[in-house]
């Protein structure tokens, strides 16, 4: 795997162009392709519990982490950006954190009152 | 732009503009402040636009799914079961969520195409780079149209974003709302690849740039929307679908 061949003297964005092999791409088509079907295999085999719901968020972590890293090159990016793009998204899980609570306690409450 | 025009120079700022001016007030200031020409990321400004609306996106798409996710828990009549609801039927065997699963490889395959593009607009091979953008916007129409087949079959069953004949009634505004707004930005991108694939081929980036090697962060930028594009199906094919 290459690093980022940044201009020492000027840090110069043109020289932050990262060359990388097509076979590399070709990897990553693959991996995805892979842990694609993996997905499918959850549904298809229709399994239940903890294992379906393990798997089905692990493999799509996996693919994302994937197509960000590699295909949207951000693992050659500069620190800065990374941070941007990624510490943001972490208040969506909280967000998706509250929203589980409350709508666990909806649920609660319209099988008590409302049905 | 013509071949080798540079941007607009900012040497030239009155000395109550420019950057270091940092005792400057009100308007002038804040003037000051927006056109310091300080770049924060050391990437290509469009590069770093494009990654900030991206952003911007997650939050629409991540809003969105949390929102189909609390509806969708709190919930008191069944939901309807999606691998059942989008089976097909072909050739006599009925083949549980086929039509999504090949949906997600079609688009990753267009994700790869579009990486290929990149990599050769960086090796100065226009017409490579041209027709590999070309093939993602044909990829992307294919996966448009197999949505639309979807659509067309979910509504012909019955389902409408305030009831549906299967369950739930919240299933269709949540299927037609995130299924759609993720078809939109398809749409939209298989537009913006035709856009900057034909510029690409016509040559309007040659001899452009600092050095005049020709300027083909475009693509890069590009790809980054539609990378994106396939990274919120990833999202929507495990908690929509798979769920």
């Amino acid at each position: 795997m290459q690093t980022p061949s940044i201009d020492a003297a000027t840090g110069d964005v043109a020289a932050q162009h990262t060359q990388h092999p097509l076979g590399l791409y070709f990897k990553v088509w693959g991996l995805l392709f892979l842990l694609s079907a993996l997905s499918y295999m959850v549904d298809l085999f229709q399994l239940q519990g903890l294992l379906r719901w393990a798997l089905i968020l692990g493999l799509m972590m996996a693919k994302a982490a994937l197509i960000v890293a590699v295909f949207m090159h951000l693992r050659w990016e500069r620190l800065a950006l990374i941070c941007v793009v990624i510490v943001p998204p972490l208040a969506l899980l909280v967000l998706a954190g509250m929203m589980v609570l409350e709508s666990d306690y909806v649920f609660a409450a319209r099988t008590l009152y409302f049905r | 732009m013509t071949p080798g025009t540079q941007p607009p120079g900012h040497g030239e700022l009155p000395a109550a503009l420019s950057a270091d001016a940092g005792a400057t007030a009100g308007w002038p200031g804040m003037a000051a402040d927006m056109g310091g020409d300080r770049a924060m990321f050391r990437v290509p400004w469009g590069k770093a636009m494009m990654w900030i609306f991206l952003l911007s996106d997650t939050f629409i798409f991540g809003t969105f799914l949390t929102g189909y996710m609390s509806v969708r828990i709190s919930a008191t009549t069944p939901w309807p079961n999606p691998s059942e609801v989008f089976a097909l039927t072909i050739a006599g065997t009925t083949l549980p969520l086929i039509l999504i699963a090949i949906m997600t490889f079609v688009l990753i395959t267009s994700s790869g195409t579009m990486a290929m593009a990149v990599n050769y607009a960086y090796r100065r091979e226009r017409r490579k780079c041209a027709l590999l953008m070309f093939t993602t916007a044909a990829f992307g129409a294919m996966f448009v149209s197999m949505q639309a087949f979807e659509w067309s079959k979910l509504i012909e069953e019955g389902v409408r974003p305030w009831s549906n004949p299967m369950g739930a009634a919240q299933f269709g505004a949540c299927f037609f709302m995130i299924t759609g707004f993720h078809g939109l930005h398809v749409s939209a991108g298989v537009i913006y690849l035709l856009v900057v694939a034909r510029r690409v081929l016509a040559g309007r980036y040659e001899g452009v740039g600092a050095d005049g090697a020709g300027n083909y962060d475009i693509v890069e930028i590009t790809g980054l929307y539609w990378h994106f594009v396939d990274l919120v199906w990833v999202f929507i094919f495990a908690l929509f679908y798979l769920w």
